[in-house]
């Protein structure tokens, strides 16, 4: 049985405050009922991604059906129901960086941490994301990990790197 | 103001439509030229999805969609060149990329949208190679119906439905382009969500992708086996659609023919629901009478719905006393049959199976319900039962189509069969029971039973034409002997949630409200034969009324049955038996 949500906030201060923010800007809006995508996006600044019960919290606030609310949260790329990592490894795959070997970097990182762009590895500790351009093309190809900027990587510098970041 | 009118070419000829025609129409009514569609649905989806209905239009460089453009002036439309023809054609074989393409095993290989117009557009291979490297799963979460995303052509009709006929909004189209599917939220699947069963989504669904879930082999089972007792009953709404399977005209009265057909599958009695639908007026009238008499809540609504149940559940938790507590017909009659009615015969309550064939989907997940255990409680003290020997009131639901699959199946000329009676004692019913099956027919029944019962006189006029036909909300204020009795009647969910919004709010100016969750009722129920008939609800309810006219008892109170079975073994309406065996309670379904 899930825990009903006000249990929940109960027992998590920190929970709670997140959602009293996310409340709090709901109020704000003059028209609640237009702005489903506005609400989420805060939501995903607010959470850091879209846990199943803010969808739910979402729903029942705006008024807008829990399925619409799923339906516009699996359209948009940019939203993630899965909480990120510990860990951001973002790799330039734009031109510069592509044409001297990015692709090959982001596939070694695919294959080291077992996830694609957009996922989270499972004990929580990466997130792998894609760019077309980090504005340091004379460095490329270029790997971002938080908050490091990584130059000139290669597929094998970069799977040893990514051991730093526990 | 009187509308303007529109000269337009179509093929070359010249027509006038009035402002605002689609071309889709323009064609079909005025030329009588057919284009093909397979998204569109008139009122409900007119989104424009599929691209099927393309027609040149002169001036436009690329193709129109006909269901979606509107008719302008001199507009100059071409629906058959080469390259509408070919351009209709490369969208028929883009759904077909990803399909299974299993039409021999399909259940809807007789009546498939898609499997038509490949055929109809001369499609005789796919060019186009699977995108999608796995099949979808099915989604088997619900007790009524199954989904295979792989069959779907992503037309909404569903999504449509669900949301504007039923305002349940249990589906939409989840994800974004090839990847996109209708799904439910968190993709938990129609059985964990607000979903109420009601199988509108089936009806609407141009392919094989929605289907009931199917109890056909545990029904054969069943009747092969020479220990049971096989008992039948059959809902009012079938004996008026289940013709149209047989290549019968729509509308034709089949109640003869339905009892020989599934009395020679093998049923050991065949019985009415009928039967247990006036003894629901029985209840819910006395019911009805009581709370006016001594101050009850009201409005009271009626609950023969269950997919309106669950709809009350879900999303109207905090005025559920309003709902009659009585269970519906087909609950009542697997009760009564496996107590009353074994009693009588002496029939070890284990040994009877009763099958129920219903105009519904929503009743296969009515019956799984845990309270729906009644006879077994009432036989476990007397016949030392244990928790575990547990038995269902109603153990398997056949929708209409699936009754006559299996009399299909059976080699029953049923068109041609001599007609036959039900069996005795439950097989008794009388015109009130019948009306049962279209909306307004509940508050009918019930009004001819509470005004007799009330003023203990009878009826100049049994029929109450205000609360016929096929109108969403209908209203009537009834003269009982100078007490003005405020009904409602509401179809569809849509409907209903106009009026339970009012119930809400503490506004509700009704005492009595009738909700069936299928638009037309149950003769409309997601159960029913698929049709293409635009106006085969109205049909089917003229053929009910038909039958309510030919009874010879038309007041639930007079069935000499139902006088029987109070005097013999229920005692009084509404007495403590009675409500321990008829009635039943609802539960709070909102968070789900
Ligand atoms: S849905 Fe239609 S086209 Fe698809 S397998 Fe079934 S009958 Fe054939
Ligand atoms: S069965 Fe009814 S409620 Fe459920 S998805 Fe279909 S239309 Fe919606
Ligand atoms: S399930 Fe059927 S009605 Fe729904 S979108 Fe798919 S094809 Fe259309
Ligand atoms: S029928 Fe016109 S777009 Fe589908």
């Amino acid at each position: 049985m899930k825990m009903n949500l006000e249990d929940r906030l109960k027992e998590n201060p920190e929970l709670k405050k997140q959602f009293d923010v996310l409340d709090a800007y709901i109020g704000e809006l003059g028209t609640p009922e237009g702005s489903l995508i506005n609400v989420l996006h805060r939501a995903q600044e607010i959470f850091g991604y879209l846990p199943d019960e803010v969808l739910e919290f979402v729903s029942s606030r705006l008024n807008v059906p829990r399925s619409t609310v799923y339906g516009v949260v699996t359209f948009y790329h940019f939203f993630s129901r899965v909480p990120k990592g510990r860990h951001t490894v973002t790799v330039c795959l734009g031109t510069a960086c592509y044409v001297r070997g990015g692709n090959a970097v982001y596939e070694k990182v695919m294959r080291t941490l077992g996830i694609k762009a957009g996922e989270t590895t499972r004990d929580g500790r990466f997130s792998l994301d894609l760019v077309r351009c980090v504005g340091a093309c004379g460095l490329a190809p270029v790997v971002v990990i938080d908050k490091d900027t990584y130059g000139r990587s290669t597929p094998e510098k970069v799977a040893m790197l990514l051991n730093k970041y526990a | 103001m009187e509308t303007r009118m529109l000269n337009v070419k179509i093929n070359g000829r010249d027509y006038q439509v009035p402002d605002g025609t689609t071309i889709l129409k323009a064609a079909r009514e005025y030329a009588k030229i057919d284009v093909p569609t397979l998204c569109y649905l008139e009122g409900i989806s007119e989104e424009g999805a599929c691209a099927i209905c393309v027609v040149e239009v002169k001036g436009a460089r690329n193709l129109q969609r006909a269901c979606v453009v509107k008719v302008t002036e001199g507009m100059e439309v071409w629906t058959n060149t080469s390259r509408v023809r070919e351009a209709r054609k490369l969208n028929v074989e883009l759904l077909l990329a990803n399909h299974p393409k299993d039409c021999l095993t399909c259940e809807r290989s007789q009546n498939c949208d898609l499997r038509e117009l490949a055929s109809e557009l001369g499609v005789r291979e796919v060019e186009f190679p699977r995108t999608r490297t796995e099949w979808l799963p099915i989604d088997n979460t619900s007790l009524s119906l199954v989904r295979d995303p792989n069959k779907c052509v992503l037309c909404r009709r569903c999504v449509n439905v669900c949301a504007k006929v039923q305002s349940v909004y249990a589906i939409d189209i989840m994800g974004r382009g090839s990847n996109s599917t209708v799904s439910t939220f968190l993709d938990e699947g129609l059985g964990n969500v607000e979903c109420v069963n009601c199988g509108q989504c089936l009806l609407v669904c141009p392919t094989g992708a929605i289907t009931e879930r199917s109890e056909i082999p545990d029904v054969w089972k069943a009747l092969g086996d020479p220990d049971k007792v096989v008992v039948v009953e059959t809902a009012p709404a079938v004996r008026v659609a289940i013709g149209e399977e047989f290549g019968m005209p729509d509308g034709t009265q089949a109640t003869g023919k339905m009892a020989a057909a599934l009395r020679s599958l093998g049923f050991d009695k065949v019985f009415d629901t009928d039967f247990s639908a006036d003894l629901t007026i029985m209840e819910e009238g006395f019911e009805l009478i009581g709370r006016i008499k001594n101050g009850g809540v009201l409005p009271l609504i009626t609950s023969c719905s269950p997919g309106w149940i669950k709809f009350a559940e879900t999303f109207f938790p905090k005025v559920l006393d309003h709902v009659s507590t009585c269970k519906s017909p087909q609950q009542m009659f697997g009760t009564v049959t496996k107590t009353y009615w074994a009693e009588k015969m002496g029939i070890d309550p284990r040994k009877i199976v009763v099958v129920s064939v219903m105009p519904c989907t929503a009743k296969k997940f009515e019956k799984e319900r845990p309270e729906m255990k009644t006879a077994f409680h009432y036989w476990q003290e007397k016949l030392g039962l244990k928790d575990e020997e547990a038995f269902k009131d109603v153990d398997c639901v056949l929708t209409t189509r699936e009754a006559a699959r299996m009399i299909r199946e059976a080699g029953i000329d049923f068109a041609n069969l001599p007609d036959e009676d039900f069996d005795k004692p439950l097989g008794e019913s009388t015109g009130a029971a019948v009306i049962f099956g279209a909306t307004g027919g509940v508050m009918e029944a019930a009004l001819r039973t509470a005004y007799e019962v009330l003023t203990k006189k009878s009826l100049a006029k049994l029929d109450f034409e205000d609360v016929r036909g096929l109108e969403g909300i209908k209203t009537a204020d009834v003269d009982i002997d100078g007490m003005i009795l405020k009904v409602a009647v509401a179809n569809g969910l849509g409907n209903a949630r106009v009026l339970m919004e009012q119930v809400q709010k503490g506004e509700s100016p009704y005492h009595f409200i009738e909700i069936m969750c299928c638009p037309g009722g149950c003769l409309g129920g997601g159960g029913q034969p698929i049709s293409d008939n635009p106006d085969i609800k109205k049909r089917r309810a003229e053929a009910i009324y038909r039958e309510d006219a030919g009874k010879p008892i038309r007041k639930s109170h007079e069935n000499p049955e139902i006088t029987e079975i109070y005097k013999d073994f229920l005692g009084e309406p509404n007495s403590e038996k009675a409500h321990h065996l008829l009635h039943t309670e609802y539960c709070d379904r909102s968070c789900k």
